[in-house]
């Protein structure tokens, strides 16, 4: 057998794309919202695409009375309906004869001989090489069950010297909800697979735009030497929802706004706006400056000042009545989770001192908008009089990264006509507009990555305790307040955090 | 929107671009790059409209070079401009008659995009001698052609690979990228040395010739050519010293991998539609030179193997040539 490169690939030809080797997916969870909306057509894409292997095969894994038919019934279905790419009836037809099914309880170790039994007989009759990879698309309570029962069952390692194919495990957020919690869940993760098995998917990282934050920074000139406090007078990170809860209340309720995406989005977010230039773009360099900045992160002392959330009320969003927080189906009356959270972060290093970083998230909010925004310092001089530049405000530079993903520069311009008055202005650079219908959801590209085995997009356990570092105090002291503010739903947000902007003469971007 | 401009002028369309656009709320997209087709009046709708789909992923401004009646006398330009029906980008069709079909290049250049790629594609198989030193292939970076539509496919891509020059490529090589990813995802596995191996495909097809030379360029053994009846090419078999590794395509659709002491596997192996390829192409603006190792092996076997392409088309088979030709521009060849 050769350990030489293959022939076939060479760096200068550009056009083969990166493919799976032969592998079996093994799905928990298959029965779930994610499962039917993201992973199955990702699968597809990925497949339609000629990404997938020969033989690649995947195993559904619930508590349900189904056989091989009715999984590959639903996932027909969810293809069907959620694939971005057109179907086809001989892609659906290899990808389906990979499909089986493994009823079973998380707690029963006779389901999961029979599983084991089931990959094997892949290796067999689908020349998968014993490689596997377990996506956990499973309540976060269930790890520890799923995970024994794997190494129990010898899923977890290769059976002969460990010469026999890949395990990988996928988990998804949250990874635990604070800091003590998120060490429980990755000691028990790691009682059978090594950190370099574990991919944990925040598929905001695998967006586009996200991954172009890097592009944009490292690639150009223009921008690196005002990326600083020398120019930047604040940063302004925001994922606002024009939805409510849904029907996620059961996982949504005492996690709160906070813990559901400041902890990995937005602060990931951050990461990649604020930390300096990797030695490559190799996962370890990239993970390396994360980790750098996010300890340098600094939460605010008085956290009364720097911190708001609050609840959506009942209202009209959109031309719809809706209906408040507290009286969505399976919430408490009493509960205090917040639905909505902005804090104020600091990060101690030379670039970024004394520039503050403003985190938003909500439900229920006017639209649906995320973006990082760098917003400039006034210029320390204007040869206009006061009364020409009234209407000009600071200069900003947006990263919007969805919808309508792009990038947009706001500047001052003259307004036509005889007299000198200067106004702001929008220049936009949409990405998006034409990329959405060919460029990859993200989870395409995550679950491509966990196949081959490339780990940049992938935040580390180090990260993630990080963060909970960062947010902790602060779910701390909002567990200590009696009340949390209601705020008008299709509106902008409590005005506790306008006050917030306020209090440093700022204001945060109308949404 | 649909602009007819009858007898006009570069300034004209220009014009009415600028105008359209401000109508439209201002220009909608940042186009990336600018596309010239060459082509005649018969085969502009179907390479109009795979440019219009790959314009998705690529928005651009699509220049539609189609002359008529060069032997005319007077010269006359007409414009069609379509924008924002479609999808992003902007198209216009120039038709050129008389003289000015001969001096296309002074209509096209006050068009371009400012400051971004252009790229010229010959989608029918009037394929210039030398693309690069061609009016409207000298204003391009990248330059993509198609000898499988040609009339004598073989002789043409052999002569486009003689003279070959950064930024050149052609469809017969977009066709195989899907073949060439699955040889080289399946000799991304261990495998033992490999001693040879073969091709086969349609007696007539420069992309199976292609495959052949870049197998024989990469592994560095002999890959020899089969016919088959096609479509396309069938099937590639490499000798290894613990025995074959096939992959077959009888049917075009779907392959079967066959290893030695593994199981057969099976995946979908389509072949692809025009805009697709088109889309491939303007992906990469660099050149692409593993597509010219690729073809200048192939020329140099072509020439070794006889002056004249072999067996290219005798009498018999020249009406079904062509027709199959035209059907290069349906679901593709390859």
């Amino acid at each position: 057998m050769s350990d030489t490169p293959n022939p076939l690939r060479d760096p200068r030809d550009k056009r083969l794309p990166r493919v799976a080797g032969p592998s079996v997916l093994v799905l928990f969870g298959v029965t779930g919202d994610l499962s039917r909306k993201k992973l199955l057509p990702a699968i597809y894409d990925l497949a339609n695409r000629g990404l997938l292997p020969p033989g690649f095969s995947l195993v559904g894994f619930a508590r349900r009375d189904w056989d091989h038919q009715d999984f590959r019934q639903i996932a027909y279905e969810a293809v069907k309906q959620h694939a971005r790419t057109p179907f086809r009836e001989d892609v659906w037809t290899h990808l389906a004869e990979g499909m089986h099914f493994v009823p079973g309880e998380f707690d029963d170790p006779g389901a999961f001989e029979a599983l084991a039994m089931a990959v094997k007989e892949l290796d067999e009759s689908r020349g998968t090489g014993g490689n596997y990879a377990f996506y956990l698309s499973i309540p976060p309570k269930f790890f520890p069950q799923v995970v024994e029962q794997l190494q129990r069952s010898g899923l977890a390692h290769g059976d002969d010297a460990g010469h026999e194919g890949f395990r990988r495990v996928v988990i998804e957020k949250p990874f635990g909800h604070d800091l003590k919690s998120a060490v429980e869940l990755n000691d028990t993760v790691h009682r059978v697979f090594p950190e370099e098995s574990i991919f944990r998917i925040d598929h905001y990282l695998g967006k586009e735009t996200v991954q172009n934050i890097l592009a944009l920074r490292f690639a150009n000139t223009m921008f690196e030497p005002i990326w600083n406090r020398g120019f930047v007078d604040h940063v302004q990170i925001t994922m606002a929802e024009d939805i409510g809860i849904g029907g996620r209340a059961g996982y949504y309720d005492g996690i709160g706004a906070a813990r559901d995406v400041i902890q990995n989005h937005l602060l990931q977010l951050l990461a990649l706006t604020a930390m300096e230039e990797p030695t490559s773009f190799s996962a370890e360099a990239v993970r390396a400056e994360k980790a750098k900045v996010l300890s340098s992160v600094r939460v605010p002392e008085d956290l009364s000042l720097a911190t708001a959330h609050g609840q959506y009320s009942s209202g009209w969003q959109g031309g719809v009545r809706v209906k408040g927080y507290l009286e969505e189906d399976g919430i408490p009356a009493d509960s205090r989770t917040e639905t909505y959270a902005a804090v104020k972060l600091e990060i101690d290093n030379r670039r970024w001192a004394g520039v503050p970083f403003y985190l938003r998230t909500g439900k229920r909010l006017s639209r649906r908008v995320s973006e990082v925004a760098l917003i400039f310092q006034k210029a320390p001089h204007l040869p206009f009089s006061l009364t020409d530049t009234e209407e000009l405000g600071q200069n900003a530079l947006v990263m919007r990264v969805q919808p309508d993903e792009g990038i947009t520069v706001r500047f001052g311009s003259k307004v036509p006509g005889t007299s000198m008055e200067i106004r702001d202005v929008n220049m936009d650079f949409a990405y998006g507009e034409s990329f959405t219908e060919s460029s990859p959801e993200a989870y395409e590209r995550l679950l491509l990555d966990v196949l081959i085995g490339d780990p940049p997009l992938f935040p580390r356990q180090e990260e993630v305790e990080l963060s909970w570092k960062i947010l902790d105090p602060i779910e701390e002291y909002w567990s200590g307040s009696r009340r949390i503010e209601q705020y008008k739903s299709g509106g902008y947000g409590p005005d506790s955090a306008d006050e917030l902007m306020a209090r440093d003469g700022r204001a945060w971007r109308r949404l | 929107m649909n602009i007819d401009l009858t007898d006009t002028t570069t300034r004209k369309i220009q014009d009415a671009l600028t105008q359209a656009r401000h109508l439209m709320g201002g220009p909608a997209v940042g186009m990336v790059l600018t596309l010239i087709i060459v082509t005649d009046e018969s085969a502009q709708y179907d390479a109009v409209r795979a440019a219009t789909e790959a314009a998705r992923e690529h928005p651009c401004r699509v220049l539609t070079v189609i002359s008529r009646d060069s032997r005319g006398s007077s010269s006359r330009l007409d414009a069609e401009i379509r924008m924002g029906e479609t999808g992003p980008g902007e198209t216009v069709l120039l038709r050129m008659y008389g003289p000015l079909a001969d001096h296309a290049d002074s209509v096209v250049v006050p068009l371009l995009m400012q400051d971004t790629p252009v790229v010229t594609w010959w989608p029918g198989g009037k394929v210039p001698k030398i693309p690069a030193e061609d009016p409207l292939g000298r204003l391009a970076s990248r330059r993509v052609t198609d000898s499988y539509a040609a009339r004598d496919r073989l002789g043409t891509l052999a002569r486009l690979a003689e003279e070959y020059r950064p930024g050149d490529t052609d469809f017969t090589w977009t066709r195989l990228t899907s073949w060439r990813t699955l040889l080289a995802a399946t000799l991304d596995q261990p495998y033992a040395e490999i001693l040879s191996g073969s091709v086969s495909g349609e007696p007539d097809s420069p992309s199976a010739e292609l495959l052949a030379a870049w197998l024989s360029v990469r592994l560095g053994v002999k890959v020899s050519r089969e016919v088959s009846d096609g479509p396309g090419i069938t099937g590639v078999s490499l000798k290894t010293r613990d025995g074959d590794i096939e992959i077959s395509r009888p049917d075009g659709r779907v392959a079967t991998l066959s290893r030695h002491g593994q199981p057969d596997r099976q995946v979908s192996l389509m072949r692809r539609p025009m805009a697709d390829l088109l889309a491939e192409e303007l992906r990469r603006l660099d050149p692409d030179e593993v597509y010219e190792d690729a073809a200048r092996r192939f020329a140099k076997e072509q020439a070794a193997a006889g002056e004249p392409a072999p067996e290219p088309k005798a009498e018999p088979k020249k009406g079904a040539g062509r027709s199959r030709a035209k059907a290069a521009d349906g679901p593709d060849a390859s």
